[in-house]
C-alpha cells in the first residue's frame, strides 16, 4: 500500500516483484513441488498481515461492508481472517491511536535488501517468529504474459517484496489509491472545508485556558526598567537628552528687521564692494529680433570655431516667429550658477576706469600759425643726380647748394632757380659733403672712399674766390707736412682735376663716412668709423696742412661728430651716447645717454646748449646740455629709422629725416632765461620723396638764413621746402 | 647697530591677507562649510597688489582673504552652529550603526538649525542696501521656484521660493512698479523701480528643467538660503510700507472676486490659498482700507534758469510715469490657454488691466469667453474657430511693446497670423554715434505722437536719414584720411605731369591745346577743417608715450564701435534690400 506512489510507481514495483520472481524461479526450481501444499496457509498469513498494516487499518474497518460487497473471491477468506484475527485486533489495541508510519510487520526481518533471502526458501520471518516461505512460483514471461492476457484481476495485482506474494487490491484499495493520485484526502467522508472551531475566541470563556498561576516578577517592580529609568533620568540631568523642541520654524517668519534703522555702518561695510549688477540684455538676446542682429553663416561658424571664452556673445541670437514656439534656455541654471562663483569666489577691485575724454589728453600747444615761419610746401626739386643723395650742404651766403650722390659726383646748385651750375666727377660714392661755413672763403669738403678733397667751386664774388686760394696756398710757404701722422697724407690736385675746382686731396688710411668745419672755418674733420683701432677721427687744419688724432683710446664706433659753434668744444656721438670734449682742455667733459640703440646723425644748436640726436631706432631725443645728460625730451615723430637732423641757424626751427619719407620740421625755441624749458611743437610734416629701396629721406639741412629746408632723398632728388 | 634682524613677510602686505587654508584652519571649518560661511558672510577673496609679497616669494595661484574678513567671521555665532551640526551628524550615524531607534527619533527632534536674520541685518544695514542687492535673490528664488518637487532640493525651499516670489509679484502688482518688460531666448526680463531703485529679475520660460551634472547644487542652495530670508524680510518691509497685509491676504471685498467653484478643484485649503494668490487676478487686502490714498502732491519750488528745465523735464517724466501705469486701465483682456499666464497676467494687472482666463488653465479666472466686455483677447495661435466681433485678437508681444513704448501702439501689426515686428530690448539705451534699429525710431516717433503716415514713405526717409548719417560718417573718415588723400592728388598730377614731359620728349610737335583753366573753388570751411585735422595730428604726435597708449585705446574701442555700428546698418541693409527684392517679385 505504501508502495503506490503513482500508477507507474505501481507498474514499477510490479515489474521488480516480477525479476525477483524469476530469480526465484531460477534458483528455487526443485524446490518447488514442496512449497505448493503451503501456499493457501502463506497467502492467508500474508492477507492478514496487510489487514493490519499501520495506518489503513482504520479506513479498511471503515469500508469494510463495501469490500465484502465488492470482492466476490476474496470473500470467504475474509471471512477466516476476521474470525481468527479477533483476539489479534485486541492485542493491539494500545496502538490503535499511534498513526505513526511504522514498518511493515507482516515480516519482521526490517529495512533489509530482501536480496539477502535470495537463496534460502523462505522470506523472512513473522510475527509469530516463524518462516515466511517463497511462494511456490515457477511464473516465467509466458506465464506472466499469460496472466496478463488472461486474469481479469492483473492490473489490480501488486507484488509484495516483503512477503514475496501477489496481491490483488480490493475495489476499496484501489479507489483509495486513485484518491490519493489526484491528491485527495484519503477519506471520502473527510470535508476539508469545515469551518475553523476557535480555539482562542473573543468570547470569554469561563475556563481560564492555562490555570497556571501567576509568576512572581509580575508582582514586584522591574529592576531593568528601574536600570533603563535612571540612565534617562541621568541624562537629562547631565543635559545629554534634551527636551523636545518646540517646534517653530524660523524660516518664512518675517518681521521689521529695519525697524530702527541706525546708521552706524560697520567698518567692514567701508572696505566691502557691492558685486556688480549682471549687464543687462541687448537686442540680440530678444526672441524676436531685428534681422540685422541675427548671425548670418560666416559669422555663425566664427562663433562655433571661437573658444567660449573669446565669444563675444555667449549665446546665438535666435528668431522665433511666435512666443508659444521659444524653447527653454538650456543654459539657464549654468548662468546662475556662473553668478553664484562669481559672487562668492571672485576678488573684486574697484577698477578706476579711465573716463577721460580723448581730446583732453592731447596737449595743448601753441597753433603752428603762430609760429610762423616755417617751411610749408615743396617749391623746388633739383633733379640731375642718377644714385642716391647722402649728402647736402648749403653755402653760407645760401646762394649755392652743394650735393653728393652715390653716382660719384658732385653738383652745385643755385638755390633759387635749381639750376646745376657745375658737376664735379669725383670718382667714387660720395659720402658726406660739407661748405666752409667762413663767409669769407668758398671751400667745400666733400668724402668719398678715404679720401676727403677739398673743392673750390669758385661758385662766388674774385675776392672770395681769392682769399680761399689763398688759404689753400698759405701753406705752400710754410710746407711742414704733418710728420706726426704719416697714415694722413696730404697732396695737392693736378692737371684736369684742377680744373675742376679740386685743390687738395686728404688721403685717410680707412674709408671716411663724415667729414664737418669748425666755425671758423680752418679746421675740420672726418670720422672713419671702425670698432677696432683709437684711429677713428682725424682733425685736419687747413691753414697748415696739418692732421692729428685727438684720442688716444677707442671709445667705441663713431657715428658722427661735430663742433661746437662757438667754444672749443668738440661732439663725438658713439653707437649709443654722446661725448663732449674740450679741446682745449683735451678731456672730456659731458657724456649724453641717448636712450636709443643706434645713433645715426646729431646736431647742435647754433646757441650750443642743445643738441637733438636722431637715431635708427625712429626717435630723435632733445639734450639740454645745462639740464641734464638724459635727453629733456624724446620724439617718436618716424615710423621708420631718423637718417638726418638738422637746427637752422636764426629760426627756432629743428628737422628731423626719416626713412619714412618724411620730414618733420619743429619749432624748439630756446629761451636764455635757464629757469625756462625749450618748447617744443611740431609744426609741419613735409613729403615730397618717394620711397626707393625702403629708403626715403638720407639728408636734411636748413637754408642759412631764410626758413627753407632742403632735403635729398633715395630717389636721387633733393626737394626744397619754403 | 643693534636691533634684531628684519624677518621678511613679517609685516606690510604679507600680514593683511590670509590663504584659504590657513583661514580655514584657523576657523576650525571643513571647506564645503567654509564655503558656505563666505557664501552667507558675503566674504570675498581679495588680489593683493604685490602677489608675490602676499605669497611669501612664490608665485603659485592661491585664494587670499583680507586677515580682517576672517578675524570677523570668528565672531560670527553660525560658525557655532556648523560646529553642532557636524557633532548632530555624528551622533546620528552612530545611532545609526547601533540600530538605538530611540536615541535617532530623539536626535531627529533637536536637530540643530540657524537663522539668518542677524546676518541680513549686518550685511544690509539700511533697507535701500537690501533692496540694491536684491536682483540676485529675486533671479535665483523665481528659478528655484520653477523646479520640480523632486530630487535636487528641498521640497520646503522649493516651496518658500514659491510662496516668496508670488509676494513679491503681488507687491509690483500693488504698488505699479513694474517699468520694462523683455522676451529674451533666456527668459523674461522685469525691471521694476521700487523705493527709486531700478531692480531687474529674469524668469525662465516654464518649462523643466534638465538639471546639468557640472553644477554644484549645495552652493546653489547656500545662496537661496540666504536670498530667501533677505527676500521675505524685504517683502513684509514693502508690504507694511503700502499698508498691506504681511503674509498676503485676498482682498475679501474685492470687486473682482475669484469665483468659487473652482475652489473644489483642490484638495487642500493651504494650497488653494497659495494657489489663487499666484493667480493675480485678485487685489490683497489692507491693513487700513483707505478707498484712494492721495498722491502727495510735488510741492513747487522756486527756481532759475537751468534748475527750471530740470525741475520741468522731472515733471514731464513724472507724469508720463503715472500715465505708464494706468495704460491697461478699463481694458479687459482675456489669455487663451497657449500663452503663459502668469507672465502676461502680472504685466496687464501691473499696468492696471483687468485679466481672465479659462477656468480650468487655472483658479482665480473672473470672467468667460463668452463675456461681452472683453476688449483684447490674448491668442498665440495660428487662427482660431469662434471670432467675437467686439474684441481685438492680438499675440502676446504686442503687451510687452506696449509696456516698454509706455504708450499703446496700434494693433494691427499684431494680429492674428501677422508677421510681428522685431522685439526690442528695452534696455539699451542708444548714445550718440550707437547703431539704432529702424524699428526703434518708429516707436520714438509715435511716443513723440507723430502719427505714422504712409509707412513706406517714412521707411524711404529714414533710409535716407541713415544715408545721411552713413555718408556723415564716412566724411569724418575721409577727414582722417584727408592728408593723405592730398598727397594722392599731388601725386596723381605728378603723373600727369610726367606723362606730359613723356610725350613732349617722344614726338617734339606736342599738339599744344591750351584749355581754359578751370578755377579751382577753395572751400574755406573744408581748408579750416584740414589745418585743424592737422594741428591735432602735429599734438597728438607730442603726445607723451602713456598718454599716446591711452589715447590710441580709446580712438581704437570708438573705431570698433562705429565700424560695429556701421555693420549692422549694412547687415540691415542688404536685408531690407532683399526683402523688397521679394515683394517686388511677388508683385509681379
Amino acid at each position: 500500500m505504501k508502495k503506490a506512489g503513482g500508477k507507474t510507481a505501481l507498474k514499477r514495483s510490479k515489474e521488480e516483484d516480477e525479476e525477483q520472481n524469476q530469480i526465484f524461479n531460477f534458483n528455487r526450481k526443485p524446490a518447488d513441488e514442496d512449497k505448493d501444499d503451503d501456499l493457501s496457509d502463506s497467502e492467508d498469513s500474508v492477507y492478514s498481515g496487510l489487514e493490519d498494516s499501520g495506518s489503513d487499518s482504520e479506513e479498511e474497518e471503515g469500508s469494510d461492508d463495501d469490500e465484502e460487497e465488492g470482492s466476490d473471491d476474496n470473500d470467504d477468506k475474509m471471512k477466516e481472517k476476521k474470525e481468527g484475527e479477533v483476539s489479534e485486533e485486541k492485542k493491539k489495541h494500545e496502538y490503535e491511536h499511534d498513526s505513526s508510519d511504522e514498518e511493515d510487520i507482516r515480516n519482521t526481518v526490517g529495512n533489509i535488501p530482501m536480496e539477502w533471502y535470495k537463496d534460502f526458501p523462505h522470506i523472512g520471518y513473522n510475527l509469530d517468529g516463524k518462516k515466511i516461505y517463497k511462494p511456490i512460483r515457477n511464473k516465467d514471461e509466458l506465464d506472466d504474459f499469460l496472466d496478463k492476457m488472461e486474469n481479469p484481476e492483473y492490473w489490480r495485482t501488486v507484488h509484495d517484496k516483503q512477503t514475496g506474494s501477489d496481491v490483488v487490491l480490493s475495489d476499496d484499495q484501489v479507489e483509495l489509491v486513485n484518491r490519493l493520485q489526484r491528491g485527495q484526502f484519503g477519506d471520502v467522508n473527510f470535508n476539508e472545508c469545515e469551518p475553523m472551531v476557535e480555539f482562542f475566541s473573543s468570547d470569554v470563556m469561563i475556563h481560564p485556558v492555562t490555570n497556571r498561576p501567576a509568576d512572581k516578577r509580575s508582582f514586584i517592580p522591574s529592576l531593568t526598567e528601574k536600570e533603563k529609568v535612571s540612565k534617562l533620568v541621568h541624562a537629562i540631568k547631565m543635559g545629554w537628552i534634551k527636551p523636545r523642541r518646540v517646534e517653530d520654524d524660523g524660516r518664512g517668519r518675517y518681521y521689521n528687521l529695519w525697524a530702527s534703522e541706525d546708521s552706524s555702518i560697520l567698518a567692514r561695510h567701508k572696505m566691502h564692494l557691492p558685486a556688480p549688477k549682471i549687464p543687462l540684455p541687448g537686442h540680440h538676446e530678444s526672441y524676436n529680433p531685428p534681422p540685422e542682429y541675427l548671425f548670418t553663416d560666416e559669422e555663425r561658424a566664427l562663433w562655433e570655431q571661437q573658444d567660449p571664452a573669446d565669444r563675444k556673445l555667449p549665446f546665438v541670437p535666435r528668431k522665433y516667429s511666435s512666443l508659444r514656439q521659444v524653447p527653454a534656455f538650456s543654459q539657464f541654471i549654468h548662468e546662475r550658477f556662473e553668478r553664484c562663483l562669481d559672487l562668492y569666489l571672485c576678488p573684486r577691485q574697484r577698477k578706476m576706469r579711465v573716463n577721460v575724454n580723448p581730446e583732453d589728453l592731447i596737449p595743448q600747444l601753441p597753433k603752428p600759425k603762430d609760429l610762423q615761419p616755417f617751411p610749408t610746401t615743396r617749391s623746388l626739386v633739383y633733379r640731375g643726380h642718377s644714385g642716391l643723395v647722402r649728402s647736402i650742404s648749403v653755402s653760407p651766403s645760401g646762394q649755392w647748394l652743394a650735393s653728393g650722390s652715390d653716382d660719384g659726383s658732385v653738383r652745385f646748385w643755385e638755390v633759387c632757380s635749381s639750376r646745376c651750375m657745375k658737376t664735379v666727377q669725383v670718382g667714387g660714392a660720395v659720402k658726406s659733403v660739407a661748405w666752409n661755413p667762413n663767409p669769407s672763403v668758398c671751400l667745400l669738403a666733400v668724402a668719398l672712399d678715404s679720401v676727403v678733397l677739398i673743392l673750390s667751386p669758385s661758385l662766388a664774388d674774385k675776392q672770395v674766390i681769392l682769399s680761399s686760394e689763398r688759404l689753400l696756398s698759405a701753406q705752400q710757404e710754410g710746407e711742414e707736412p704733418a710728420e706726426g701722422n704719416g697714415s694722413v697724407v696730404w697732396s695737392e690736385a693736378e692737371g684736369e682735376e684742377l680744373n675742376q675746382g679740386l685743390r687738395l686731396k686728404i688721403q685717410h688710411p680707412k674709408a671716411v663716412h663724415q667729414v664737418v668745419w669748425h666755425a671758423k672755418g680752418d679746421y675740420l674733420a672726418s670720422v672713419m668709423p671702425d670698432n677696432t683701432s683709437h684711429l677713428q677721427v682725424y682733425i685736419h687744419q687747413l691753414s697748415r696742412r696739418r692732421s692729428q688724432n685727438p684720442f688716444s683710446r677707442n671709445k667705441g664706433l663713431v657715428q658722427c661728430i661735430s663742433f661746437h659753434p662757438i667754444r672749443p668744444y668738440f661732439f663725438v656721438a658713439t653707437q649709443r651716447s654722446i661725448r663732449i670734449y674740450n679741446l682745449v682742455k683735451q678731456e672730456m667733459t659731458k657724456k649724453l645717454q641717448t636712450n636709443s640703440k643706434w645713433i645715426s646723425s646729431m646736431a647742435v644748436h647754433p646757441g650750443g646748449d642743445h643738441v637733438i640726436c636722431g637715431s635708427y631706432d625712429c626717435k630723435l631725443s632733445w639734450f639740454d646740455l645745462d639740464l641734464s645728460t638724459k635727453p629733456y625730451k624724446m620724439l617718436r615723430h618716424h615710423k621708420k629709422a631718423v637718417r638726418g637732423v638738422a637746427y637752422h641757424r636764426l629760426y627756432p626751427l629743428f628737422a628731423s629725416a626719416s626713412d619714412d619719407g618724411s620730414v618733420i620740421v619743429c619749432h624748439g625755441t630756446v629761451y636764455n632765461d635757464l629757469l625756462q624749458n625749450p618748447l617744443i611743437v611740431p609744426v609741419k610734416v613735409l613729403r615730397g620723396h618717394v620711397m626707393t629701396h625702403d629708403l626715403g629721406v638720407l639728408d636734411v639741412t636748413f637754408h642759412p638764413t631764410q626758413p627753407w629746408v632742403f632735403s635729398s632723398g633715395a630717389d636721387a632728388t633733393i626737394c626744397l621746402f619754403t | 647697530m643693534g636691533g634684531l634682524q628684519k624677518k621678511k613677510f613679517e609685516r606690510g602686505s604679507a600680514t593683511n591677507y590670509i590663504t584659504r587654508n590657513r583661514a580655514r584652519k584657523k576657523l576650525q571649518l571643513s571647506l564645503p562649510d567654509f564655503r558656505r560661511l563666505c557664501i552667507l558672510k558675503g566674504i570675498y577673496p581679495h588680489e593683493p597688489k604685490h602677489k608675490k609679497k602676499v605669497n611669501k616669494g612664490s608665485t603659485a595661484p592661491r585664494t587670499f582673504y583680507l586677515l580682517k574678513d576672517i578675524r570677523f567671521l570668528l565672531h560670527e555665532p553660525i560658525v557655532g552652529k556648523f560646529r553642532e551640526y557636524k557633532i548632530f551628524v555624528r551622533k546620528l550615524k552612530k545611532a545609526y550603526g547601533k540600530t538605538e531607534w530611540s536615541a535617532v527619533e530623539r536626535l531627529r527632534e533637536n536637530k540643530p538649525t540657524y537663522k539668518l536674520d542677524h546676518i541680513i541685518k549686518e550685511r544690509y544695514p539700511t533697507f535701500i542696501d537690501a533692496l540694491r542687492d536684491i536682483d540676485d535673490a529675486l533671479c535665483m528664488c523665481f528659478l528655484f521656484s520653477t523646479f520640480a518637487r523632486t530630487g535636487k532640493c528641498h521640497v520646503q525651499t522649493i516651496q518658500l521660493c514659491r510662496r516668496l516670489t508670488v509676494e513679491w509679484m503681488n507687491y509690483v502688482i500693488a504698488s505699479r512698479s513694474l517699468r520694462k518688460v523683455f522676451l529674451s531666448i533666456k527668459g523674461i526680463y522685469y525691471q521694476a523701480e521700487v523705493m527709486g531703485q531700478l531692480i531687474t529679475w529674469v524668469v525662465p520660460y516654464q518649462f523643466s528643467h534638465d538639471h546639468p551634472v557640472d553644477v554644484d547644487y549645495r552652493v546653489m542652495a547656500t545662496f537661496t538660503e540666504l536670498y530667501t530670508t533677505l527676500l521675505g524680510f524685504v517683502s513684509f518691509r514693502l508690504y507694511s510700507s503700502l499698508n498691506l497685509v504681511y503674509p498676503p491676504k485676498l482682498d475679501s471685498n474685492g470687486e473682482s472676486e475669484p469665483k468659487e467653484e473652482s475652489e473644489d478643484d483642490y484638495a487642500m485649503n493651504s494650497e488653494s490659498y497659495l494657489e489663487k494668490l499666484s493667480a493675480l487676478s485678485a487685489s490683497l487686502a489692507r491693513v487700513v482700507s483707505s478707498a484712494d490714498e492721495e498722491e502727495a502732491q510735488l510741492d513747487q519750488f522756486p527756481s532759475e534758469g537751468e534748475d527750471m528745465e530740470k525741475m520741468e523735464a522731472r515733471e514731464k517724466e513724472l507724469k508720463q510715469q503715472e500715465a505708464q501705469k494706468k495704460l491697461f486701465e478699463g481694458l479687459k483682456f482675456y489669455l487663451n490657454r497657449e500663452v503663459p499666464r502668469e507672465s502676461l497676467a502680472f504685466v496687464i494687472r501691473c499696468f492696471g488691466g483687468q485679466v481672465s482666463w479659462d477656468k480650468s488653465v487655472c483658479i482665480g479666472s473672473t470672467y468667460d469667453v463668452t463675456d461681452e466686455t472683453i476688449t483684447h483677447q490674448i491668442i498665440d495661435r495660428p487662427s482660431v474657430g469662434k471670432q467675437y466681433i467686439n474684441r481685438y485678437y492680438i499675440q502676446p508681444q504686442w503687451l510687452y511693446d506696449c509696456v516698454n513704448a509706455k504708450i499703446l501702439l496700434p494693433v494691427e501689426d499684431y494680429f492674428l497670423g501677422v508677421t510681428l515686428p522685431p522685439h526690442l530690448s528695452p534696455f539699451v539705451e542708444e548714445k550718440e554715434g550707437d547703431y539704432v534699429p529702424p524699428e526703434k525710431l518708429k516707436m520714438m516717433a509715435l511716443q513723440r505722437g507723430e502719427k505714422p503716415g504712409n509707412e513706406q514713405e517714412e521707411d524711404e526717409e529714414e533710409e535716407e536719414e541713415e544715408e545721411g548719417e552713413q555718408e556723415e560718417e564716412e566724411e569724418q573718415e575721409e577727414d582722417d584720411n584727408g592728408d593723405e588723400e592730398d598727397d594722392e592728388e599731388e601725386v596723381a598730377e605728378e603723373k600727369n605731369l610726367k606723362k606730359m614731359e613723356e610725350q613732349r620728349s617722344q614726338d617734339k610737335s606736342l599738339h599744344v591745346k591750351v584749355t581754359p583753366g578751370k578755377l579751382k573753388v577753395e572751400n574755406k570751411a573744408r581748408l579750416e577743417q584740414e589745418e585743424k585735422a592737422e594741428e591735432k595730428r602735429l599734438a597728438i604726435m607730442m603726445m607723451k608715450k602713456k598718454e599716446k597708449y591711452l589715447y590710441d585705446k580709446i580712438m581704437f574701442g570708438k573705431k570698433r564701435k562705429v565700424r560695429e555700428a556701421n555693420k549692422l546698418a549694412a547687415k540691415r541693409k542688404a536685408h531690407d534690400d532683399s526683402e523688397k527684392a521679394k515683394k517686388k517679385k511677388a508683385r509681379k
